[in-house]
This record gives C-alpha cells, sequence and structure tokens, in this order.
C-alpha cells in the first residue's frame, strides 16, 4: 500500500561518519556485488567497459571539497536511500509497489508490481532512486533486508553489506529510533544530522559531521632526543653512517 | 526534468481531447447545439480518439505498459493513480453519448451524462496538473498555478478543435469563435504570470542545506561516477534552459498569437472559415508542444544539489 504507515516499530538505518570516509568506494561495489546478485534481477549496467558507461547504483560516493566556517578540506560522501519516514516516493506510486515497513522502517519497491513510471525518483530529492534499464523497474536500497534477517549466513554478515565492506568503519547499522541503540549514541555524541532535514521527509539514516580541525589534532608529548654514551659501537656506527652517506 | 515524448503527447494530446469533449458536451447540455447526431458522434469520437492515444503513448515510457493496470489500484495517494481512475471513469459518460447518438435517442439521461462527461474531463485534466504541481523537488511545478495551466491550455485546444468540427460540418457563426478567443487570452496570461513566477525567484533549497556542511564554499570535486548516471539524465536535463528564450517566444507566437489572429480575420472577413482554422490548429497544436517541451526542459530538480548546482 503507498500509504504510510502511521508509525513504525523499529527505525533501521545507517550512519555514516563523514569525519573518516576515505572515499575509496568499498561500499559502492559491495552493495552492487551484493544486489546484483540476490533478490530480484541484476543490476544492469550499460556498456561498462566502454566509452559511456552507465548503470544502475544504490548507493554512490561523491567528494566535495569544503571551505567554510564549518569545516575546511575534503569530504567524501557516501549517498544513498535514507529511509525517511514520511516520503513522497511512496505515496506517489500508483500501483502500490513502493512501500514502507511498518515493522522496522525500511522503503521498498516490489519489482514485480512496479510499472517502471519513474515517478518515485522524480519525488526523491536526494536522487536515490534509479531506474533499472533492463529490468523496467525502480531500484533503490533495501538496507540489505535479504542479510539483515538472514539466518542462513553467519551472524557478523547480517548487516548490509556496506557497513560490512567498509575498511574504515565510517558506516554502522542500527536502529534509529531506539535512543540506547550504538547508533543512536553515536549520532548524540557527535552531532549527527539528517540530510536536507529542511525538505521535511523525515530521513532516518544520519551524518556524523567531519570533526573541527582543533577537535583533531591531539597533543603528542616532544620525543626524548637519544643521550650519546660515546661508546665503541655508537662509534662504529657513527662512522658507518658518514661513510655510507658520502 | 527529461522530456519524454511519450509523456509530451499523452499530455498535449489528451488535453486536446478533454478539452474537446468538455465543450462538445456542454454546448449540447446547454441546448444550444447545432450539431446534428452524426456531427456530434464524429467529433465525439476525435475526443475519444485523442485521449485514448494519449492515453496510451502515457504507456509507452513505462519500463511494464503490461502492468498498467496495476495504477488504478492507489488513488488514496497518488495523484497518478487518481489520474487513472478518472480517465477510465470518463469513458463510461462518454462511450453512452456515443452509442446514444449513434442510435440517435435523445432522452433527459442526454443532458446528465453531458454533466458527467464535462466534470470526468475537468477531475482527469486537474489530476495530470496535479501530479506535476503535488512535487515538492521541482520548483518549476510544484504551484497551484500548474493544474489551473493544465486546465486552461487543455480548455484552450479544445475549443479551437471544436471550432475546426464546427466548421468542417458548415456550422458557423456560433459563439464558439468568442470561447476561443477568450480561452486563448486566459491562457495566455496565466503562462505569462508562470514565467514571471519561475523567473522571480531562485530557488529554496541550496546546497548548504542538502549536505549540511555550511554555508558557501563548497564545490563538487569528483561526481560519484565517470559519465552521467540515471538521476542526471533523467533530472539535470540542461538543454531547455539553453534556449528557453527563443522556445518560449515560438511558444508564445505559434500557442497564442498567431491562432488570435486567424480567428481574429475569421471573425472579421468572409473567408472560409476551415482556411482559417485549419492553419490555426496546426500553429496552436506546435505551440503547445513547444509549451510542454519547455515545461519538462526547465524544470530543476533538487536532487542536482548533489551534483554541483547551488540552488534549486
Amino acid at each position: 500500500m503507498t500509504c504510510l504507515p502511521d508509525s513504525t516499530d523499529k527505525k533501521l538505518g545507517l550512519v555514516i561518519d563523514l569525519d573518516i570516509c576515505v572515499g575509496c568506494q568499498a561500499c559502492v561495489t559491495s552493495c552492487k556485488e551484493w544486489n546484483t546478485g540476490g533478490y530480484s534481477a541484476p543490476l544492469s549496467d550499460h556498456d561498462p567497459y566502454g566509452a559511456d558507461p552507465s548503470g544502475a547504483w544504490l548507493n554512490r560516493v561523491h567528494s566535495y571539497e569544503v571551505d567554510n566556517a564549518h569545516w575546511s578540506g575534503t569530504v567524501h560522501f557516501p549517498r544513498s536511500c535514507l529511509h525517511c519516514e514520511t516520503p513522497d516516493c511512496v505515496t506517489v506510486c500508483p500501483t502500490g509497489a513502493s512501500y514502507k515497513r511498518a515493522e522496522d522502517g525500511i522503503v521498498l519497491v516490489n519489482p514485480d508490481t512496479c510499472i517502471g513510471c519513474k515517478l518515485c525518483s522524480w519525488a526523491c530529492p536526494y536522487g536515490a532512486r534509479e531506474y533499472d534499464h533492463d529490468h523496467g523497474v525502480m531500484k533503490k536500497c533495501t538496507l540489505c533486508v535479504d542479510r539483515i534477517y538472514n539466518e542462513t549466513i553467519p551472524e557478523e554478515d547480517r548487516i548490509p553489506a556496506c557497513v560490512r565492506a567498509c575498511p574504515t568503519g565510517a558506516r554502522a547499522f542500527g536502529d534509529l529510533g531506539d535512543p540506547d541503540s550504538a547508533v543512536s549514541q553515536s549520532v548524540a555524541e557527535r552531532d549527527g544530522f539528517g540530510l536536507f532535514e529542511e525538505f521535511g521527509y523525515k530521513p532516518v539514516n544520519r551524518y556524523l559531521p567531519p570533526r573541527k580541525g582543533s577537535d583533531r589534532a591531539p597533543t603528542v608529548a616532544t620525543e626524548e632526543a637519544p643521550t650519546n654514551t660515546g661508546s665503541a659501537m655508537e662509534k662504529l656506527f657513527a662512522w658507518a653512517d658518514r661513510a655510507l652517506s658520502r | 526534468m527529461h522530456p519524454a515524448y511519450s509523456v509530451l503527447i499523452f499530455t498535449t494530446s489528451a488535453g486536446a481531447g478533454y478539452g474537446l469533449l468538455f465543450w462538445l458536451v456542454l454546448v449540447e447540455a446547454s441546448g444550444r447545439t447545432s450539431h446534428t447526431h452524426w456531427s456530434f458522434f464524429f467529433t465525439l469520437m476525435l475526443a475519444l480518439a485523442l485521449i485514448t492515444i494519449g492515453l496510451l503513448s502515457s504507456t509507452f515510457h513505462l519500463g511494464h505498459p503490461e502492468r498498467a493496470w496495476r495504477a488504478f489500484s492507489q488513488w488514496r495517494s497518488s495523484w497518478l493513480s487518481r489520474e487513472g481512475v478518472a480517465a477510465l471513469a470518463t469513458y463510461v459518460p462518454a462511450g453512452l453519448l456515443a452509442l446514444l447518438s449513434l442510435l440517435k435517442i435523445d432522452s433527459g439521461v442526454v443532458v446528465l451524462l453531458d454533466l458527467l462527461a464535462a466534470i470526468g474531463a475537468v477531475v482527469t485534466v486537474w489530476c495530470t496538473g496535479m501530479i506535476y504541481a503535488s512535487l515538492r523537488t521541482i520548483r518549476q511545478w510544484n504551484m497551484r498555478l500548474v493544474p489551473a495551466i493544465y486546465l486552461a491550455l487543455s480548455a484552450t485546444s479544445g475549443a479551437l478543435l471544436l471550432e475546426l468540427m464546427n466548421a468542417a460540418y458548415g456550422i458557423t457563426g456560433g459563439w464558439e469563435v468568442w470561447l476561443t478567443l477568450a480561452c486563448l487570452q486566459g491562457a495566455q496570461g496565466l503562462k505569462r504570470i508562470y514565467f514571471r513566477r519561475i523567473d522571480g525567484e531562485a530557488g529554496r533549497y541550496t546546497a548548504a542545506m542538502a549536505l549540511g556542511m555550511g554555508e558557501n564554499g563548497i564545490r563538487q570535486i569528483d561526481p560519484p561516477h565517470t559519465r552521467p548516471n540515471y538521476v542526471m539524465r533523467e533530472m539535470g536535463y540542461e538543454v531547455g534552459r539553453r534556449h528557453a528564450v527563443r522556445l518560449r517566444r515560438w511558444m508564445h507566437m505559434y500557442l497564442f498569437v498567431v491562432p488570435t489572429m486567424w480567428l481574429a480575420l475569421l471573425v472579421l472577413s468572409n473567408l472560409p472559415p476551415l482556411l482559417l482554422l485549419v492553419p490555426a490548429t496546426i500553429f496552436a497544436a506546435v505551440g503547445l508542444f513547444v509549451e510542454r517541451w519547455l515545461f519538462f526542459a526547465e524544470a530543476e530538480h533538487v536532487s542536482m544539489l548533489y551534483y554541483g548546482k547551488d540552488r534549486a
């Protein structure tokens, strides 16, 4: 049903730490790998090795250069569906293929009833929904719904593929509706924010801002200069150093 | 926004069809029609043909046209679904009217069917406008003016077609010509207000809001992919904006000015009506297509804030 649930039992989502994301694209490729081989049809690519490659991706990483009072430096910026609480991408769907789950808040597309009219992608301010030209339906982040509840895979893998793949630990997954969850705690601690809150879809995913320069530079004790004992061995090394430096 | 030709054909063709249906049945309901059963039937068929061509064309841009019937189910939340339901419902009184005129039955129920068909036409076109007006992601669409313009242009193209059909059946000297002129002026006025409004505002949303990393000094140094992706091709269409000034001039000329001049000649001269109305209709059709193309091409989507735009 494309009417939104009044509330959801959980608010599952991602927390992305912009301070430590290095823009390596591991989350992007692992997302594509999992979702191209899992449920539904593969995520199609066109001309993948040619001059004009394109394809359906559920997660993309932008890189920005920021220079203002807030932050100065490069910011790698992963962007995927934010599983909003009140998104129009669900309500505009004419067929009921786009829906938000009442149990955990995940926004999904049913590939068997989607007619591929693309209206949901027009309604998304984040550009998070992409059209799959081969499959003829809309594709979007599923929060790896086929991993997180999957009892046939090891427990440590029951998190979204992007979170599992991130080599720097810049991505975390959990229930953002539960104030005691680890993700909610990190959001509270780091002043995590939602993207484009002004737009009013109430995104669930949270971003942790880059730390300020003053927060980052640790005070390190200066290293003590080595004392010279004047031993024969030290003289030998000093001679060797001079001889080899010539 | 990328202008998909199937959607341009749908909104212009079905819009004209609903406009023609609206005026045809209203004139009949008012009891002032000069149409015979046959001329009414064929004019109604033209309206239904334009509507059907439009509706079929709208399924061509779907990934799965064979599932289009599913779009009738979500009328509680989706304007697209409501449009489908209204379009389907309008076929019922319109089809019955066609049947009655074919069988040459004059019954009191005709007026009721006329009114139902007219309401159906208005509701369907209104829903079409609301599909666009309800999208807050696109400021050029998200205004109350948009469904009003869809209705006005539907009424204008419909009135022009009715005038053309009247002339084809030798029905002349009616007040329809004044109706058409009034529609042309009204629609042109609305479009002028529309362009002034979209040109006058800079866009409510900024890249700073989208990224949440402070005002100013934000530059995209590396897009997510080497070549434009679906979102950029669909939402980041730039061609229309480059040629917007010239295309707007063509639109005003072909859609409003030229048909108005031909109709003025029709009123003032004794030239054969068809000689004037055929070119007037062709010019208006070209102008309407340019208008609809611009409506898409000039629309800016907020998702482009992630791809280097400052405002949307």
